[in-house]
């Protein structure tokens, strides 16, 4: 059992794969203990995944400010297409 | 009989909100316009369900209870129209895509990173990165690059902070497909904005 363990987590510590999978969980839900130990063994010996995960919580961040920017807020249809709009709605209402 | 009495009251009291299709135009075209574009980032797909919204929201006057304001029961039709958007982009682009970037960023057999594909710092992370524009610029276009499915999952997480769950039921995908979508977004929209910053 103890030696199955260590195999386990010694293949833990090369999978890139899997921790960054953990660390997009991690974001949104609390993780297992297990996952919880195996990150943290992966991420002490990963200085990549280190800078991946560092990457991956700014993206989030930046994504909830690029939806929220002014940019979006400002976004308007133009005049035209709601006359147009507006007239669809008002053939509609008449022909029903 | 009492509690019955006192429902209707109630009830004629919630009725208060009503339907003025005349003014749709004016009053929510561009909440529903900003609310689409959004989610798909694609103005010219946002138009067209503004238009798709109000003239389905017509055929569907006569259910409209009263309970909730006309925005709401708006929003709500032009949401499920999103979310069928979606599944229509799903079914064509999912099985493509997910073959094609299965193995790419990892080694297949010790699940390490290709050296090629190493995450590098972008080099602004301590210098205030979420106002600065061109970063933000890039960021947009690799988002766009996305397949639909992934950015509807990541946008409905992160921009609605919808839970979990309710994505899942919402776009008929499994908890654990879920993770497997968000995991396989985000290395991707990390790898796209190294490329195209550094």
């Amino acid at each position: 059992m103890k030696k199955e363990l260590k195999t386990d987590l010694e293949k833990i510590a090369y999978n890139c794969r899997k921790a960054t999978y953990l660390i997009e969980k991690k974001q949104d839900e609390e993780l297992t203990n297990r996952e919880k130990l195996e990150l943290k063994i992966h991420l002490a010996g990963c200085y990549i995944c280190r800078v991946y995960e560092t990457q991956s919580v700014l993206i989030n961040a930046m994504v909830k400010n690029l939806f929220a920017s002014d940019q979006v807020k400002e976004l308007k249809l133009d005049d035209d297409y709601k006359d147009r709009l507006k007239k669809t709605i008002e053939d509609k209402i008449r022909h029903t | 009989m009492d509690t019955e009495f006192i429902n209707s009251i109630e009830e004629d009291h919630i009725n208060a909100h009503t339907l003025k299709p005349q003014l749709w135009v004016e009053l929510h075209a561009d909440h529903l316009f900003k609310y689409a574009y959004r989610r798909i980032n694609d103005e010219e797909v946002a138009r067209d369900l503004v238009q798709e919204t109000f003239l389905a929201a017509l055929e569907k006057v006569s259910t409209f209870k009263g309970d909730s304001t006309e925005r709401t029961w708006l929003t709500a039709i032009i949401k499920y129209k999103l979310i069928d958007l979606y599944r229509k982009k799903a079914r064509t682009t999912n099985r493509i895509q997910q073959s094609a970037n299965e193995d790419d960023f990892f080694d297949p057999d010790l699940n390490n990173w290709k050296k090629e594909h190493w995450p590098a710092p972008f080099g602004i992370e301590d210098q205030d990165p979420l106002n600065n524009n061109e970063f933000k610029q890039v960021l947009q276009q690799c988002l766009q690059k996305l397949p639909a499915l992934w950015m509807s999952v990541f946008t409905m997480k992160h921009v609605d902070e919808e839970v979990t769950d309710t994505i899942c039921k919402e776009l008929r995908i499994s908890s654990s497909n879920f993770w497997v979508i968000i995991h396989r977004a985000k290395v991707n929209l990390r790898s796209c904005l190294q490329k195209n910053w550094i």
